[in-house]
């Protein structure tokens, strides 16, 4: 299992689903465990009775079939899946109505499902997922981006409440993927794509309710990703980059040319 | 779904997949790929096969070069100069040098018979442009190595005829300490054409990057690129080619700059923006408020 993640840690993260193929092949012992530690880009289904999409996790998922939080009803259907209870239920709508304001603001496009189940010790738990086709033929408002693929899952295990507050556990994956090609202007094919996962811990009051504290909790861990990967990872990249062709040598060689 | 799975797979399935990753490793990292393949497979003869499948065909992608045993510089693993498997010819030292692909290493060097070296009239062709690509590649990249093969028509005598040289430049950057290796690779094929006397340059340039603290981000970028120059003396023509590949390689260089700059504030915005539309931290303490809004705007038809 050890040896397992080390390769998902290697391999080139465009290649994360058949790699998570070939690795439940090779260990079908682990399977579970390489589907709850290894995540993947988002699925999407259409929710045939409301007509709108909804995104494929782990915690929508009863044996082959997935529950669309919009019509609560599993596709395929099944007959005795998995349902939250009607509080948390009530919770989800409101959370899934919401969040797909966020998303619109931030994300101007994408999906978003946010789906809760029961937890183990009285709490709950919620995933809250985001996929965004930021390409000129997705939703990509600039067109800059041949392929801009971002994938988000944030799970959030929710402690019972004590003495008004609870305690928030956050994971956050995100998966991104984007590509430049710009053949027309002659620089080649540019691409930049990976996976980050952060966690992070909170104990907060329930004054104003259980969806601001984890919205809140998921607006700021989403801009701290954006912003190291961003800064950071694709920062280390380029900085590899001049290390290999230290571009000093752009002025220096310029000069003679003009 | 992982019931259907668990049927065995058979030998060579398992070294397929094996070689998949194997041969998928990032720049400078097959050895460690081989180290976790090699103990999810648990099965020797498997690994066996698959490695020394795999690590031929990995070398020679990604152009490493391997020092050789009697201090004469590096020979770089590449098809233009392979002789056999494990056989690859360095033209600057006029030597063959015996390759260990799994160990990485260069066991041997021994001289290249005349059969394996090029006339003496595409040789002159031959030396001069890797004395400006020397020069080019050591001012230009700190751990760069370079090379030029024949790889067409390197038994003709005299003018007359066509031939092709290829130029290869490989650079790598390895930090595993830091998380983060690198290479770049270039690949010019130079043809000289007798009718008309002109050479074809057509380049590649392959460059890749790997940063995995805590995360697994890669950079991988391609460019090809095409250029021409006349057919003059030996040592002419390798200062012109040497400043087409000088030329190109710079722009690119420039280009992969541009865009990296473009990334936070152009390029990433149509993934996700730093702050709403609105440029204000999202209201999660008044969402009721929102979402009436929008059903109001809807309801009203007005907005976007």
């Amino acid at each position: 299992m050890e040896a397992a993640m080390g390769l998902m840690r290697r391999i080139h993260p465009k290649h994360a689903e058949t790699a998570l193929s070939a690795l439940l092949s090779l260990l079908p012992d682990h399977s579970s465990d390489l589907l709850s530690q290894i995540d993947q880009p988002l699925q999407v289904l259409c929710d045939s009775e409301s007509g709108k999409e909804f995104l494929l996790c782990e915690y929508n998922r009863d044996g082959d079939s997935y529950r669309s939080p919009w019509s609560n009803k599993y596709h395929p259907f099944l007959d005795d899946g998995l349902y939250p209870s009607l509080e948390l239920r009530k919770l989800e709508i409101e959370a899934n109505d919401v969040f797909a304001i966020y998303r619109d603001q931030y994300y101007e496009g994408g999906i978003s499902s946010v789906y809760m189940s029961e937890g183990d010790d009285g709490g709950f738990v919620a995933c809250f997922s985001i996929k965004k086709d930021g390409s000129r033929t997705g939703h990509g408002r600039r067109g800059y981006l041949e392929e801009g693929a971002w994938d988000a899952i944030h799970v959030i295990e929710v402690g019972p409440e004590e003495e008004g507050t609870a305690h928030y556990c956050l994971t956050s994956t995100v998966m991104l993927l984007l590509t430049t090609n710009t053949k027309s202007s002659g620089s080649g094919t540019f691409r930049l794509s990976g996976s980050i996962r952060r966690q992070m811990n909170m104990d907060l009051s329930l004054e104003e309710g259980h969806l601001c504290n984890m919205g809140r909790m998921i607006e700021e861990m989403e801009s701290k990703l954006r912003y190291s990967l961003d800064q950071v990872y694709f920062g280390k990249t380029k900085e590899m980059v001049c290390t290999l062709r230290p571009p000093s040598e752009v002025v220096q060689l310029r000069m003679p040319d003009i | 779904m992982a019931d259907e799975e668990s049927q065995e797979l058979s030998d060579k399935q398992k070294k397929e997949i094996a070689k998949w990753f194997l041969v998928n490793s990032p720049a400078g990292e097959i050895q460690y790929v081989a180290k976790d393949v090699r103990s999810i497979l648990m099965d020797e003869d498997v690994y066996n096969m698959a490695v020394s499948e795999a690590f031929p065909l990995y070398n020679k992608a990604h152009l490493i070069f391997l020092e050789m045993p009697n201090r004469s510089g590096e020979v770089i693993v590449t098809s233009f100069g392979e002789l056999s498997v494990n056989e690859y010819l360095d033209p600057r030292t006029a030597q063959v040098a015996t390759v260990d692909h799994i160990k990485q290493a260069c066991t041997v060097v021994r001289p290249a018979t005349d059969e394996e070296l090029p006339s003496v009239y595409i040789e002159d062709f031959r030396c001069a442009l890797d004395a400006e690509v020397i020069k080019y590649v050591g001012e230009t990249y700190p751990k760069g190595v370079c090379s030029v093969y024949c790889v067409n028509g390197k038994d003709v005598e005299g003018p007359g005829s066509n031939f092709e040289l290829a130029v290869v430049i490989s650079a790598a950057r390895n930090s595993p300490q830091n998380f983060c290796n690198g290479t770049w690779r270039s690949i010019w094929n130079v043809g000289f054409k007798d009718d008309p006397q002109m050479i074809e340059v057509t380049g590649k340039i392959q460059v890749g990057a790997h940063y995995f603290e805590e995360g697994n981000v890669q950079l991988d970028a391609e460019h090809e690129c095409m250029d021409s120059t006349i057919f003059q003396h030996p040592e002419d023509c390798a200062i012109a080619i040497a400043n087409i590949i000088r030329h190109h390689e710079t722009e690119y260089m420039a280009s992969l700059e541009v865009s990296y700059s473009k990334l936070p504030d152009t390029t990433f915005k149509d993934l996700r923006r730093k702050l709403p539309v609105t440029r204000t931290l999202f209201p999660w303490h008044n969402t009721l408020q929102i979402s009436l809004t929008r059903d109001i705007t809807k309801e009203l038809g007005i907005g976007k």
